[in-house]
Formats: C-alpha cells, structure tokens, sequence
C-alpha cells in the first residue's frame, strides 16, 4: 500500500499541524518508508493473542472518587500564552 | 583521592560523610566543569544558584547528623522531568517559556534523599531519537572522539545524550535520563558510562512530559553500577499519582552487589546475532560471555524467535500513542502559540512551528495508525505482537536468570554523517527496545573500545521487578571489564 499526498493531507488535518505543501511530497515519502518496514507485522501469525496495552501485571487502580486539590487557578493559569481573568483565551470559535 | 569531578556517587558520599570536603564545594567543582565543557552543549538549563543553595542545605544535613542516601551529590536532570519553577522544554520549540509548578516524583524523590540539582540536560526532542540531534537546543557532542579522526564530532546517542555525555564528560556526578525504547541505555553504551532502565511502573511516571506511556521509564545514568543501585532505591516506589506505577516492595538494591554469579544461568539469544551487528561488537559480547563463565555463571543458548519484530512493533506503539499525548500542545494552556485567523488555524499554525520534523512524522505515522480503518491492521496488530514478544521472554526466564547482549550494534557516529534513512535510524535501538516492549529491567555497561578507542556497552536484561539480579551480573561485569578509560574532552583533560 502506498500513501498519497492527499492522505498526508489529511493526516496532517486530523492531527492539527499545518504542512506547507512541498513538504507533503516529502512526508508522503518518508511515511512510506516507515509504513512500509512496519509492513512486515503482517507476516506474524498471531493467531488469538490478545493485545498487550498494560505490562505492569496489575489492573489500573481507581483512585476515590473525592476533589483532593482546587484553588489553584493562578497555577494551573500560569503558563497560559494568552490568560483573561481565571479563563485560557482563544480566537472566536462563534460568530 | 581523585578529584572531585572524577569521584563515584558512592565515594564522594564516604567523602561527604568523613568531613573530607563540602558538598558544597563538590557542587562547585561541577559547575566549574559545566563551564567548562558547555561546548558539548549538554545542558540546556544550568541552576546554579539554586545547586549552591541546596548543597549549602546539604552540608547543614551532614553536620546535623541526617544525611540521607545520595546527600549532597550534584547531578544532571533530563529536561523531560518537569522541575518546579525551573524551565522545562523537552527540547521542544512549543514548550517555549513553560516553567512547571509542581515537581515530578522522581526528581522529589531524588531531593528528598539529600541530591543536588544542577542542571536540566538537553535530548532529543520529546525524547524521540537516538542521537540527540533533534533538540531544538541543538546537538549535543560526545565527550569522546575517534583515535583515526580526532577532529570529528560525534553524537552523544539518544534520547538521553545531554545526561550520558554529562556524566561521562564530568559536569554531572550522575543523571536521570528517561528510557522509551533504549533512551537511557543506548546513549550511556555511547559515552562509556552506566545505564539502567527499571521494569516498567518502578518509577513514577508522574511529572515526566510523555512520549510513549506504556513504554516510558525513567532510570539512573551514573559513572559505576554501585552507584546505578544507590540512585535506583531513592528513585523507585509506588506512587498514588500514577496508577501504572507498582506498588513494589523496593529491596536494598546496593545490598545485592555481592559479586557472586556462581550457579546463575545467564541466556544468550541467537537472534540477537544480527545483519549490522560490527564484528567487533560480537567480539565484545563473546569476550563478556567469558567474563561471566569465569565468575562462575552457566551460559545455556536461548531463542527469541520475535526479535526482528520488535523494531516495527516500536515504531507503531510508540508512535500511536505519542500522536495521542502529544495533542495536549495547542498554544492554548502552555508554551508557543502561533496565532491564526481561527482556532483551527491557531492550533495548526502552532503545531507546525513548534514541533521539529523527527516529532512531526511519528504524530503523522501515530495519526495513520490509529485511525478509521487502519486501526487494527496497524495498532491492534502491533500489540498482538507485542503480547509475543513478551511471551518469548517470559518462556526463557523460565530457563535463565537473566539474558547478556550488545547494548548497541555499533559505536557512535558523527555528528554530520547521521545515517539519512530515518528507519536506518531507528535500527541503533535494536538490542535494547524489547526490554520496552516486554516491560522488563535492564543495564548497560561499559565493557571495552572499539578498534577507533570509542566505548561499547554490554546490556544484562533480567526478569520483571529482578534489577537486583541485573545489577549484581552488571558489576561483574565492570569488575571484569576494568574500563577506566576516560573520554578525551572530560573536564579536566583525559585522566
């Protein structure tokens, strides 16, 4: 299989990042190269195996269901580019 | 006694704890050789003022008569691990001016045990790379250089290369550095130092900027595996705040470096004997199978039929799931932001400036991989694999008690001579990204030169939760090694 520069295109729109469009033929090669060599999962039998997402050999723990922290709006503000009042600001979204 | 840029963790502890000198002008020394060697650009961040400040509260500790474990000992901070009040970039233009409030748990951990701060040191960006050429601080060089090319520049290996070519150059006694698919281990094979990669969930994750979450691992980068085992027990335990970490009892790691292998059968895998493998690699590996039959361990041959599988299982993983934590950087709550006509805009023209090119393909590749319609022939399947790929270990453990290996197929390379395929790239990680994958716990030691006087490393991979084991092989290893050569750009000219 072979990726396309308009595939690049709108991989690139799904994952938010702007691509000047001589550098979607580059991408377009370069994730083929990758895709490519990845290709060769597909010789491996894996039969029923299922898939492995937690190695820690033990469930995820849930912790109580309580508010442990707050107020802390100034921290959690205080690297924002582009802070209003206690509010992240950003361009319109409605007109 | 050596001087003071030369001396172990564990030494200078004895040092320390005799009255010999201060901790504070331990940490001096080493940010005099901070300024020293700041050509290999090591370090993106030096915290001078704040390393005297906890030194001098060090020094308090010690002639109060509390000092705990690593008191008063100065070390390097990967610029992945956010630091309270302290820039943190993850070598990334879209962290531009993001300073944390909060400390991860590693690195508290490490200042709750007596450590010192100096510095937060460069990477690969978002610690993707095994060269460190993508930071967006620049290159970082490997303190040593080739006997037949003096004159060039070499990489430092990746992702962790500013925190391995700081301890090996010695403006760091030691360093953190975080461990994805070879990241801790692979850059310390490079500079002729230590490097442990815990199992997975030893370490908190918490605080650390992610790249990969089931892969990611922070670990030790030090001079000696004694000192490996010293800084492993301040760094480990179980952690509330990030629930894949395990709640482990953390054994006396120091206390297992008894030197006695006799009895232990140690695997070495076929498959690992691969296309690239330089021969004078397999000489070493060979040569450290002999060291550990004289100490007294069994060596029983061993089958990891999946390995060639492991590389492109990473490069769908680990791309996957950067793609989706890497969503987080849209100018919005922190770092760069590149203005636009809209919020779509904002968000595109932000990304676009801030991430680097070796970022962008693996969110582009993470992206294709998980979405509609290629989700299962990639991803899913990928794990399939992965779930093998553990399997194969866990049915040699039942044989072996821990498993030797090159840490690297070869030495370090130049700076401007990096291979030009990004998959030729990404082969340099082969021996050491199973260990990932699997989970499991792993060292890489120094074990001898290349025919250009470049350093190799040795990797001892062990069962899951068994560093103990890793580091006991691993310092018969050293001992058997005897590698004191020092690299020739070290602070303080060669030794």
């Amino acid at each position: 299989m072979s990726l396309d520069k308009a595939t690049v295109s709108h991989i690139a729109k799904l994952a938010r990042i702007k691509l000047a469009d001589d550098r979607q033929d580059v991408l377009a090669d370069e994730l083929n190269s990758i895709l490519g060599w990845v290709e060769q999962l597909s010789a491996v039998d894996t039969g029923d195996t299922p898939p492995l997402a937690n190695v820690t050999g033990h469930d995820l723990p849930e912790r109580e269901d309580v508010v442990n922290d707050g107020d802390i709006a100034a921290r959690v503000l205080a690297n924002a580019p582009d802070p209003i009042d206690a509010f992240f600001a950003v361009p319109k979204v409605i007109e | 006694m050596d001087k003071l840029t030369d001396l172990s963790l564990t030494a200078a502890r004895r040092h320390l704890a005799a009255g010999d000198f201060t901790a504070v002008e331990l940490t001096e020394a080493h940010l005099a050789a901070i300024q020293e060697t700041a050509g290999l650009n090591a370090y993106i961040t030096v915290t001078a003022d704040a390393a005297l400040a906890m030194a001098a509260a060090a020094d308090q500790r010690e002639a109060a008569g509390n000092a705990p474990a690593m008191n008063g000992l100065p070390i390097g901070v990967k610029d992945l691990f956010c630091t309270n009040g302290v820039a943190t970039t993850a070598a990334s233009h879209i962290l531009d001016g993001f300073v944390p409030t909060y400390e991860s748990t590693v690195s508290q951990q490490l200042w709750d045990h007596g450590a010192v701060m100096l510095g937060k040191t460069n990477l690969d960006e978002f610690a993707m790379g095994s060269s460190n050429l993508s930071s967006y601080y620049g290159a970082v060089e490997n303190p040593w250089r080739r006997t037949d090319k003096p004159e060039e520049k070499l990489v430092p290996g990746g992702s962790s290369g500013g925190s391995a070519a700081a301890v090996a150059a010695g403006s760091a006694m030691a360093s953190i550095g975080t461990d994805t698919g070879g990241s801790v281990r692979q850059p310390a094979a490079l500079n002729g130092v230590v490097g442990l990669k815990p199992t997975y969930g030893r370490c908190s994750r918490w605080g650390i900027i992610a790249f990969a979450s089931s892969l990611d691992q922070a670990g030790p980068i030090t001079q000696t595996v004694a000192d490996a085992a010293l800084m492993l027990g301040c760094m480990a335990g179980h952690d509330a705040k990030d629930s894949t970490s395990a709640a482990q009892p953390v054994p006396d790691f120091s206390a297992a470096l008894s030197g006695d292998i006799r009895g232990l059968k140690i695997g070495i895998p076929t498959e690992y004997r691969v296309a690239g493998l330089s021969a004078e690699v397999e000489k070493l590996w060979n040569t450290g199978i002999d060291w550990l039959t004289s100490a007294g361990a069994e060596v029983v041959d061993i089958s990891l039929p999946l390995t060639s599988y492991a590389l492109p299982t990473y490069y769908i993983i680990a791309p996957a799931e950067a793609s989706s934590n890497l969503a987080r950087y849209d100018g919005v709550r922190y770092g760069l932001r590149v203005d636009g006509d809209s919020l779509e805009e904002m968000y595109e023209n932000t990304r676009a400036a801030g991430f680097g090119d070796e970022v962008q393909r693996r969110i582009l590749v993470g992206t294709y991989v998980l979405s509609a319609g290629y989700y299962d022939a990639y991803y899913r399947k990928a794990q399939r694999v992965r779930q093998l790929i553990r399997n194969d270990f866990i049915d040699a453990f039942k044989g072996v008690d821990a498993i030797l290996t090159p840490t690297t197929p070869s030495a370090a390379f130049g700076i401007d001579s990096p291979p030009l395929d990004p998959v030729e790239m990404y082969l340099l990680d082969i021996f050491t990204v199973t260990l990932n994958l699997a989970g499991l716990p792993g060292i890489s030691v120094p074990a001898g030169l290349s025919q250009h006087g470049l350093p190799l490393g040795l990797q001892v991979i062990g069962r899951p939760w068994d560093e103990a084991t890793v580091l006991r092989v691993g310092e018969v290893l050293e001992t058997a090694a005897g590698f004191s050569h020092r690299a020739g750009q070290r602070a303080g000219g060669k030794r």
